[in-house]
């Protein structure tokens, strides 16, 4: 049976047809749908972890138990899990191993740009990366054979074009393992230096060996020969596109596995063209390996290492004609914003009002950063708000203390700030810690986490209490204000500011676009009252725009959440009717 | 066949997926190659959106580049404009009516262009353009804007009226089907 499947949605279906039993993972675009599609197969166990690091840990215990798990990640997330990845590569598996890493080149919904295949040379384990949805089925099953056949974690390199595209996916039937008896393997598995000693020498050899199966196995890599003038070496969509300009009059050497790479392939190949390219987004790192093994070929000198690339990129570099066209005129940008009812909205709009220095992190709230509200001051990655506020707060001293917080979501609490509180419990700051509640992982498309309590199939599961967390922690004051307060969120802001304490503030509404949400009536502006003071301007709604110098409100998109009817001085915003 | 390429842009949260998994599962069951890209996450959220649909006898690329694009359909005024580099120089556009002021003109930091469409059509591009909001508020659900405007794509495909019934039926919840089809044949009619 033929079907159209995103690309995450084709590397769940791998995963089923495989006999994969348990996938755990932390959501991040471009990679979430693998686990959300993986859930939907009652044969699968999975589950969201709080964090990256966790979820690799789950897969790897889970290997050891003898069955074959996975987990999936977006870029950034391999930084969390970097850690047991690296050893993992020294045990090797149980049952198969596979980790999942989706690339954001263009950063559509990222903080960074990196490049993964860094991580797979680095950790000394092999990178598969498919070029559409059927391939990425068809790796998914290869790299358990190869990781079980070859005793190692196997990473699975997605970008955004690939696991955000659909194309033509043809399915297969499962086959199931059965669960083996277990078998204490200490030498194997207990890495301390007297095993691992053991074990390095082991990881030098299997990498020999696969580099040996990059040189022949053609269902990973292959060369289309098209005349001898140009060669190109490419992997992953790049090869889409090369395929698009080109079609069949050019050689392509695609490569399906990116680490490790082969020698006499790329020697063979070179000397069988005039000219020998090598295309990659992100980083050169085919072109280094080809330049290391001294074969000439043109790479990053022609190709940008920004972005993504597409057919007319491709097309301009080798100086080929780009399709006629029309220059689209200079229009305003539209960049993503803040919902209108975001529970988010009010506490920001105080602490755009007081002028507070706010350390932000990374989600929905991130969008506080855009104008009018300016809200916020740093985004470096997962919880680095909360361990960065207390830092900020060491070098500022108690001036900072009282003018600067941080705030951060539910999910990203629970996934790498908690540890932050602690540093700021035990070494003393009097930092103030908002954690913006909205009962849900919002930025990523709404998963569940260990405070929503529901788990990943929507049923029931233990809610982490988050005040009784951090008071736990030793946080003594903790108080919860609703947002859509906005005199609770500016009395809350300054007084646990001004205390001589460190302080958790949660801020707690579910997100408007949960379905349980129910929108109240839309809010409207009386006209014969609106003086156009601007004032309800500054809230960044989208549902509010200024029109005939006087504020409107679309009644489309207002879900009458009252934050502005609470601005307007002059009562000229009034609540409105169904 | 040569590959044939749609656009399918406009404001995050509007709908543009189910439009291009509406478009994608027609084609595919027709005997296209296909090819959908879509951008997610923080790409979405009021944002500028834009979605891919490639289709032909073999397709390689997952996006639609510049001056590519068959047709592009466009949920709001703005967005039609913005990716106008990315029409064939005969290529159509559709677009809803509709005007969604972005947060920069919200703010007072830019404004919000004036008879854009006119512009575009000075310019020797062919507009279609239709009131999409209010044929899918006639359909009886705001929301159905997005299958509004696959119905006036339709107009232009060489695919019987049948078969997009027979996939919005697939496509679409049970209990929206009626307001779609509604809304598919009010802005095919139109």
């Amino acid at each position: 049976m033929k079907r159209l499947m995103l690309g995450n949605e084709a590397v769940a279906r791998g995963l089923f047809e495989a006999g994969v039993k348990l996938v755990s993972s932390y959501p991040g675009t471009p990679s979430t749908e693998i686990t959300e599609f993986a859930a939907k197969y009652d044969e699968i166990y999975c589950e969201w972890a709080p964090n990256e690091k966790v979820a690799a840990e789950v897969a790897f215990g889970a290997s050891l138990r003898g069955v074959r798990s996975a987990c999936a990640m977006k870029h950034v997330g391999l930084n969390v899990a970097a850690d047991p990845l690296f050893t993992l590569s020294y045990t090797g598996v149980n049952g198969g191993l596979v980790l999942f890493v989706a690339d954001d080149p263009a950063m559509h919904s990222s903080q960074n740009e990196q490049d993964s295949r860094h991580y797979a040379i680095a950790a000394k384990v092999p990178m598969l990366e498919p070029a559409d949805a059927a391939e990425a089925k068809a790796f998914v099953k290869r790299a358990f054979e190869l990781s079980e056949e070859y005793d190692t974690p196997v990473i699975v390199r997605m970008c955004t074009r690939i696991a955000h595209s659909q194309s033509v996916v043809e399915l297969q039937d499962r086959v199931e393992k059965e669960l083996p008896a277990y078998e204490k393997q200490p030498q194997k598995f207990i890495m301390a230096p007297a095993n691992a000693v053991r074990r390095h020498p082991f990881v030098e050899e299997r990498t020999k060996k696969l580099a040996l199966l990059a040189e022949t196995d053609t269902a990973l890599n292959r060369v289309e020969m098209g005349g001898t003038e140009i060669g190109i070496v490419c992997a992953g969509t790049v090869y889409q596109y090369v395929k698009e300009v080109f079609g069949d009059s050019v050689s392509v050497l695609k490569l399906g596995m990116v680490n490790p790479l082969p020698t006499e392939l790329f020697r063979t190949f070179a000397a069988s063209v005039d000219k020998l390219y090598v295309i990659e987004e992100l980083d050169g790192v085919i072109e280094s390996h080809l330049k290391n093994l001294g074969i000439p070929c043109i790479g990053k000198e022609m190709f940008t290492p920004l972005g993504e690339y597409n057919q007319t990129s491709i097309r301009k570099a080798f100086g080929l004609p780009v399709p006629e066209h029309r220059e689209a005129p200079q229009v305003p940008v539209r960049p993503p914003i803040m919902c209108a009812g975001c529970p988010h909205r009010g506490l920001f709009y105080t602490l755009a009002k007081h002028k507070i220095t706010c350390l932000g992190d990374i989600g929905c709230y991130t969008l506080g950063s855009a104008a009018p509200l300016n809200a916020l001051d740093s985004t470096l990655c997962m919880g680095a708000s909360v361990s960065g506020l207390h830092g900020f707060n060491k070098a500022g001293g108690s001036d900072s203390e009282r003018k600067t917080v941080c705030v951060i979501g539910d999910s990203t609490f629970m996934h790498s700030g908690m540890t932050g509180l602690v540093n700021i419990a035990y070494n003393a700051s009097n930092s103030t810690v908002i954690i913006l509640d909205n009962s849900i992982t919002g930025m990523t498309g709404h998963q569940q986490n260990p405070t929503t309590g529901k788990n990943i199939k929507g049923d029931p599961a233990l809610a982490v209490d988050l005040e009784a967390l951090c008071r736990a922690i030793g946080i003594e004051r903790v108080r919860v204000v609703d947002p859509y307060d906005l005199k609770a969120c500016e009395d809350a802001v300054l007084e646990e500011l001004a205390a001589d304490a460190p302080s958790v503030i949660i801020s707690r509404r579910p997100c408007m676009l949960l379905k349980y949400v129910k929108a109240k009536p839309p809010v409207k502006v009386n006209e014969d009252k609106c003086v156009g003071c601007r004032q309800c301007m500054k809230l960044g709604c989208p549902a509010i725009s200024f029109k005939n110098k006087k504020a409107h409100i679309d009644p489309t998109q207002c879900v009458g959440c009252d934050v502005c009817t609470q601005l307007c001085k002059l009562n000229a915003i009034e609540k409105g009717e169904r | 066949m040569e590959t044939k390429n749609v656009m399918i842009v406009g404001v995050g949260g509007q709908g543009s997926l189910l439009a291009s998994k509406l478009l994608g599962a027609l084609l595919i069951r027709r005997g296209y190659d296909v090819k959908v890209s879509e951008v997610h996450g923080m790409s979405q959220r009021g944002g500028s959106v834009v979605t891919y649909v490639r289709f032909g006898d073999k397709v390689y690329s997952p996006v639609i580049s510049t001056g590519e694009a068959d047709f592009i359909v466009s949920f709001e005024q703005l967005e039609a404009a913005r990716y106008l580099d990315c029409l064939k120089k005969d290529g159509k556009i559709i677009v809803n009516a509709q005007a969604i002021d972005p947060m920069p003109v919200i703010t007072g930091a830019a404004v919000y262009p004036e008879g854009i469409l006119d512009t575009l059509k000075a310019q020797g591009v062919t507009v279609d353009a239709i009131d999409a909001l209010a044929l899918a508020q006639k359909a009886g659900n705001a929301k159905s804007v997005n299958i509004v405007l696959m119905g006036r794509l339709a107009k232009y495909f060489d695919i019987p009226y049948d078969a997009w019934i027979d996939e919005i039926r697939q496509i679409v919840k049970p209990q929206f089907v009626d307001v779609n089809l509604k809304a598919f044949e009010l802005g095919y009619n139109f």
